[in-house]
């Protein structure tokens, strides 16, 4: 009895409290450290070189200097007196590519959603060989961008692309398109491809919410006679909403810094280059490490804006409508 | 409003037949309970009845017509979940409104049909309430509510109760059999696996084992002529003493069937059976003793609350005349 209350006592001096944070801490180190490293490190980096007049010539040799905000904006007097505006904030072509990605991140993203939410609701149906399809509906998303590019790439191309072809057999045009070389089409053929990959992801976390809906609310709609578009906009839409939420922003995350799908299938096009791939260009193609840097660190400013406002969004929503 | 018929209804999912033939009617009005051990197909039924479920083969039909294609909206049924089933985005208020059809009524007729069914269920106070932010007694009354709203013909209730506590149910329990009483020419199919729910509640019973009909009776028809051994054990708290073989052959049966009030606690060696005490059950107002007698299971037998007896006493039990149940091999009654 008398060795209990002394084993209670050594550890007093701290709370049960203090106890599970330390517990904690512990448990979160080795995933801080590594975030610290892959995450932190380059980020912190890349804003600093965004400052600095780092370039192939001298970013491993440290014979860089600062440049203050010049590689954002800089003003710089002509002999003349009238001003020259320099910098990546006015770079037209910086903000076409910002156009490019937004465009593609709004409508794919749009689509996906609306695609996914259809595919899903398809897939929570009861039917014969319902796991089978769930499976292969799946395989889009498991291929890698790289070889899904290039294999549209190719079913793409003007020349000996499977889809000319079927278009043309169908005389729906006339002559084949060069589907991801016309500036007019290139953004249309990047959709087609990412749409196709990615649509499966947002099926598969909609179904997740989908699934969570009790059986007896449709069963309670049914008895009651109410319209299946009536029961999917009140009921089904409404209690999925927290499920599509999330979809939506991981998908918008992913969409604003698109990288690999367009420097495959559509290389040097104006039509859809993005803000990742342009400032890709700049570091590896150009060695403008300093500018390309400016560009990724505003990259990570607009995600980060787009992130805070999202969930600041659904949040309110949530609250005003109740949510789950 | 509905005399409800089944005339060898049947339903089998792919091989497995889970109802196998029911024949039952019931008249308008009537209070039915389908009661049975779970896995006994008595939810089916119910949902054969709603229309969730089709029919295999068999007829169902309210008044006279058949109901095996009609749609269940169209059946005049309503029913209350064991979930509850609400809509957990909707006001109380808009729950009730959802189901009930726009067309030929206006909304201030839809809101008096919602305020009527709140003020009989005593949730007005409620009805711009979230779901989530009622007690389950709340929300089983708001399901019960919305089913008003509908003014059915039928009304379905699968094991309304189970997800309240004891208190609660008992409570709700009440409620309900007022409700039956406010609601007489409506016709009513409740869903237990609780046989105290469905004594108190019932015009009739319906015990279902196996997707079969064992007995069909009045609450009193079941507890004092159950017509096999297995509705002689389900129905009743205690359950009925059953004892077989030589506890049962001086009785020319197989088993003998008796009941906990039916049996007198006499001296050792008195009664017909004796043995010690193995355990005891006070409930306040009765004592419930368990007497080893050489069974498989000790025999039940009630003694008043006052009266206390030791464990281990050996004590004889004596049958009151003609309460003895006598069944068969085949569990059958002998007459």
């Amino acid at each position: 009895m008398s060795s209990h209350p002394a084993a209670v006592q050594a550890r007093a001096g701290i709370s049960l409290q203090q106890q599970r944070a330390r517990a904690a801490f512990w448990f979160l180190a080795p995933m801080l450290v590594m975030l610290a490293f892959v995450a932190a490190w380059p980020l912190l980096r890349s804003i600093t070189l965004s400052f600095s007049n780092a370039s192939a010539d001298t970013i491993f040799n440290g014979n860089w200097d600062w440049a203050g905000w010049k590689n954002y904006v800089e003003a710089r007097p002509r002999a003349d007196g009238s001003i020259r505006w320099r910098g990546v904030l006015v770079d037209p072509k910086w903000w076409n590519a910002v156009w490019n990605t937004v465009r593609f991140s709004v409508m794919s993203v749009a689509l996906e959603t609306i695609l996914g939410l259809l595919v899903a609701l398809v897939l929570n149906a009861e039917f014969r060989g319902r796991a089978l399809v769930r499976a292969a509906v799946l395989v889009p998303w498991a291929i890698p961008t790289i070889v899904s590019a290039k294999m549209w790439g190719w079913m793409l191309n003007d020349q000996y692309g499977i889809i000319n072809d079927m278009l043309l057999q169908l005389h729906l045009i006339a002559q084949p398109i060069a589907w991801t070389a016309r500036p007019d089409t290139a953004m249309i053929a990047v959709l087609i491809v990412d749409v196709w990959k990615t649509t499966p992801f947002m099926a598969l976390l909609i179904l997740a919410g989908l699934q969570m809906v009790p059986r007896d609310m449709y069963e309670a709609a049914r008895l009651d006679g109410i319209h299946p578009m009536r029961v999917f906009w009140r009921v089904t839409l409404p209690l999925v909403r927290p499920a599509i939420m999330v979809a939506v922003i991981f998908r918008l995350l992913d969409a604003l810094r698109i990288f690999d799908l367009i420097y495959v299938l559509t290389p040097r096009s104006e039509g859809t280059i993005t803000m990742s791939v342009i400032s890709f260009q700049n570091i590896r193609e150009f060695g403008k490490y300093a500018e390309g840097s400016a560009q990724s660190s505003i990259l990570f400013l607009i995600i980060a804006v787009f992130v805070v406002l999202y969930i600041w969004v659904g949040k309110v929503n949530l609250t005003g409508e109740g949510g789950r | 409003m509905a005399r409800i018929e089944l005339k060898n209804v049947k339903k089998s999912f792919g091989a497995v037949e889970v109802i196998k033939g029911v024949d039952l009617t019931i008249e308008k009005g009537e209070f039915m309970v389908f009661v049975g051990p779970s896995g006994c197909g008595k939810s089916t039924l119910l949902r054969l009845v709603s229309g969730l479920e089709t029919i295999t083969s068999g007829e169902l039909s309210f008044d006279g017509q058949r109901m095996n294609d009609v749609l269940p909206s169209r059946r005049g049924i309503a029913m209350v979940f064991q979930s509850y089933a609400l809509y957990p985005h909707m006001t109380v208020r808009e729950n009730m409104e959802f189901g009930m059809k726009l067309a030929g009524s206006t909304r201030e007729h839809l809101r008096a049909r919602v305020d009527q069914a709140a003020g009989l269920l005593q949730i007005e106070h409620l009805l711009d309430r979230l779901p989530r932010q009622l007690s389950g007694g709340q929300r089983q009354r708001v399901a019960i509510g919305r089913a008003i709203t509908r003014d059915p013909r039928v009304f379905l209730f699968d094991e309304p109760l189970s997800n309240l506590d004891a208190a609660l149910r008992v409570t709700m329990r009440i409620e309900i059999a007022k409700l039956h009483h406010d609601m007489q020419d409506v016709t009513m199919i409740y869903v237990t696996h609780d046989q105290v729910e469905a004594m108190t509640l019932a015009d009739r019973i319906c015990v279902l084992r196996d997707g079969q009909v064992m007995q069909v009776g009045t609450p009193a028809e079941l507890y004092e002529k159950p017509n096999s051994t297995f509705v002689a054990g389900f129905i009743g708290s205690p359950k009925m003493n059953l004892l077989e073989g030589a506890l049962a052959a001086p009785h020319g049966a197989h088993t003998v069937g008796i009941r906990s009030e039916h049996l007198d606690v006499v001296a050792d060696g008195d009664g017909e059976w004796s043995g010690p005490v193995v355990h005891s059950e006070n409930l306040g107002s009765d004592n419930y003793i368990f007497v080893d007698v050489g069974s498989e299971e000790p025999v039940v037998a009630r003694i008043g609350g006052e009266e206390h007896v030791r464990l281990g006493t050996r004590v004889g039990l004596r049958p009151q005349p003609g309460r003895m149940h006598r069944f068969d091999a085949g569990g059958q009654p002998l007459a």
